[in-house]
């Protein structure tokens, strides 16, 4: 076979934070690096996080890694692994300071220290006072990390394939993992990186959902490569959402608009979350008034010509307390609706924001399948950040945890494959049927004539999870959502691209990251479906309570046959007592 | 008048052949490669840029062109402070056509 061939000690997939961190350790232990980035690194997701990074250094109120741990291991609804949290949340005090040692300008306070802020979920003493455990960089704290680290590579000459799109893993009959099919954007030619060890941190896959926060390139890739080569996904039915974005657009309106006296109103003009939530009503809990939106939209209720959101009220503040306490909505408003909340509504659903689910990974960041009564892992096949599973977030993330999660293990993967190179010297004979296998998904797409549009079928994938997958959930409506998205699935053998040129032929990669969106759909409805319990974001509505019984285990979803497996949650810390799940009251 | 009216017709006339020779200097393959461009790691960013690109792109002179392309290698953050009329860029042209993006973004049609 004609393809060009780079060899690596190691591939890493993705140039976010996760990958850059992995990177990183790697470049500096004089490890041989690639990364294939399908965008330039800095453009990678992790710039758009602001919020911070949780960790306890107790520079403005007590704290200690253990209550960090103890408000993570609730925050997951119990479903976290308490030995991958402690691991976490020893080591964050430690690497805040080495982040800022590689340049991350975190915010002071008057005496020097790192500045921290409050976050919801963060308490002293396991369960008491609000804790402040958030480090940022201003508001742009993932800005500064993605950009230090990014420079930290270039100086530890980290090699980057910029603007290549990774197709699917090649592995041999014994099961290791050889590297990568990848594409150059530019050329449109194939490239194969063999690589003694891979690592995935291509990030999570928002695109799943019509109105999510995430940036385009968020299509989940890693996630649908570990499906194909026959790995399962951990606890994809968790997905957190926000209840109120732009509609059809995504983006953000904080909890602070309602806060401030805003309040929801369906297409009769009615303030609906009266009837929901009599007392707390606008300001009820995030999954309730998400839900409280999506019945008003299910059952006729909704604003616009498809009956499709709800509006947000906030003229009746008055424009002097919009503009000096909501200026940021209203600025987001008026630039991409045209609206000015001054004198109208705005139109808002629940938004997609975070994939807690993904490649099921060891706290060392090895992929591992259950195998007998214990785990395996995957040789050569390492996976961090939001593609991966490893479980700190279990049901649901809590704010400031995903940075920490990308650096933390980012650089624990790094080291775990530093000892497997030097236990690995040589790279594997690289398997041709696997090859083969890569370059028919890559020439699928050379087919020609008429047939379906990608943009329409991705709008539709879109548009059915959103209205049957999101944040109203019952077993007809799963049910129903499986059906459709089945369909869609069978619908994908019939999508032509018209363009069949090879420079930056973008409508290939974009039916390529349909294809992927498509394979985590199914893995999303099916393992909701099956998960007959309400937990963190997973809130099923004929089954409203948590069910530790039959439910404290961790769902496995593999493509081959649709079926799931189940793995118990690892309850046991690596060095303290276990924290034992309790009803989760804020 | 009427000569004047046909001076007017022929300025209009060359007018257009401009235009549209100024968008047939942007292959399709150009424009792929800036619509990859427009790829970004924030969302707000992908909405100002991809939907530029797709309507008003085409009615920019070469120039202005050429100056979309310079804006397209700020970083994320500075972009978006650009973009949402924060920060107004030092250089008028790059400002210019900042300006216009912010403008240009609006409902979905």
């Amino acid at each position: 076979m004609n393809i060009a061939i780079r060899k690596f000690d190691t591939l890493v997939i993705g140039a976010g934070g996760g990958g850059l961190r992995s990177a990183l350790q790697l470049s500096q232990a004089d490890a041989n690096v690639a990364v294939v980035s399908k965008v330039f690194p800095t453009r990678s997701h992790t710039v758009a996080a602001q919020g911070g990074m949780n960790a306890a250094l107790a520079n403005v109120l007590p704290d200690n890694w253990h209550w960090h741990m103890y408000d993570t291991i609730k925050g997951s609804d119990y479903l976290g692994d308490q030995d991958a949290i402690e691991y976490m949340c020893r080591a964050a005090s430690h690497l805040v300071i080495e982040l800022e040692h590689q340049g991350v300008p975190f915010s002071r306070l008057d005496n020097g220290k790192i500045y921290q802020r409050p976050f919801g979920g963060q308490s002293q003493n396991f369960g008491g006072e609000q804790a402040a455990r958030t480090c940022a960089a201003a508001d742009r704290t993932g800005h500064a990390i993605l950009h230090a680290l990014y420079q930290q590579n270039i100086k530890a000459k980290t090699h980057f394939f910029d603007e290549f799109f990774a197709i699917d893993l090649i592995k041999d009959e014994s099961g290791f993992i050889l590297g990568a099919l990848v594409l150059e954007i530019e050329t449109g030619e194939p490239l194969l990186i063999e690589a003694k060890t891979t690592l995935l941190a291509t990030g999570g896959a928002g695109q799943l959902f019509r109105t999510n926060t995430n940036a385009k390139i968020n299509t989940g890739d890693g996630l649908a490569m570990a499906l194909r080569a026959g790995i399962p996904l951990q606890d994809m039915e968790f997905f957190q959402f926000h209840p109120t974005g732009i509609a059809g657009r995504g983006m953000l309106i904080t909890e602070g608009a309602r806060g401030e006296g805003g309040y929801l109103v369906n297409k009769d003009g009615e303030r609906f979350m009266e009837r929901y939530a009599p007392h707390a009503k606008d300001l009820a809990s995030r999954d309730v008034v998400s839900r409280s939106i999506a019945t008003e939209v299910r059952e006729g209720r909704g604003c616009g010509p498809n009956g499709d959101h709800v509006m947000l009220k906030l003229d009746h503040l008055g424009k002097e307390v919009l503009d000096k306490r909501l200026p940021g909505i209203c600025e987001t408003s008026r630039t991409f609706l045209h609206i000015d909340p001054v004198e109208e509504p705005i139109p808002v659903f629940p938004t997609a924001h975070y994939t807690m689910g993904g490649i099921p990974t060891d706290r060392y960041g090895q992929v591992v399948v259950p195998v007998d009564t214990g785990e395996e892992a995957i040789p050569g096949l390492y996976a961090v950040g939001e593609c991966a599973c490893v479980s700190v977030h279990g049901a649901n993330r809590l704010g400031g945890n995903s940075l920490l999660d990308i650096v933390v293990f980012g650089r624990a993967a790094g080291n775990h494959i530093i000892k497997h190179l030097k236990e690995n010297r040589y790279h594997r004979a690289i398997d041709d049927a696997s090859i083969e296998q890569a370059m028919e998904h890559l020439h699928r797409w050379d087919k020609k004539g008429e047939g379906e549009s990608v943009p329409q079928l991705k709008d539709e994938l879109q548009t059915v999870m959103e209205q049957n997958c999101s944040v109203f959930r019952t077993q007809d409506v799963l049910q129903e959502c499986l059906n459709q998205v089945l369909q869609i699935e069978s619908r994908l053998q019939n999508v032509r691209i018209k363009d069949h040129s090879k420079v930056f032929n973008t409508a290939r990669i974009e039916a390529m990251e349909l294809e992927n969106l498509v394979d985590i759909a199914v893995a999303t409805v099916t393992s909701a479906l099956n998960r007959e319990e309400s937990r963190g974001a997973h809130s099923r509505i004929d089954f409203p309570d948590r069910d530790d019984k039959k439910w404290l285990k961790h769902s496995l979803y593999y493509k081959d046959g649709r079926r799931l497996e189940y793995k118990p949650v690892r309850l046991k810390p690596m060095t303290v007592a276990t924290f034992p799940p309790k009803v989760r009251v804020y | 008048m009427c000569s004047l009216w046909l001076n007017g017709f022929i300025s209009l006339n060359k007018g257009l052949e401009k235009l549209v020779s100024t968008e047939a200097k942007v292959s399709n393959t150009e424009l792929s490669r800036l619509r990859w461009q427009c790829r970004r790691g924030m969302l707000e960013l992908d909405l100002f840029l991809q939907g530029f690109l797709d309507k008003s792109y085409n009615h920019l002179s070469p120039e202005q062109q050429q100056t979309f392309e310079l804006l397209l290698e700020t970083p994320d953050q500075m972009l978006l402070d650009y973009l949402m009329g924060r920060v107004i860029p030092y250089d008028k042209e790059i400002a210019d056509v900042a300006k216009q993006i912010r403008l240009a973004a609006g409902p979905r049609t």
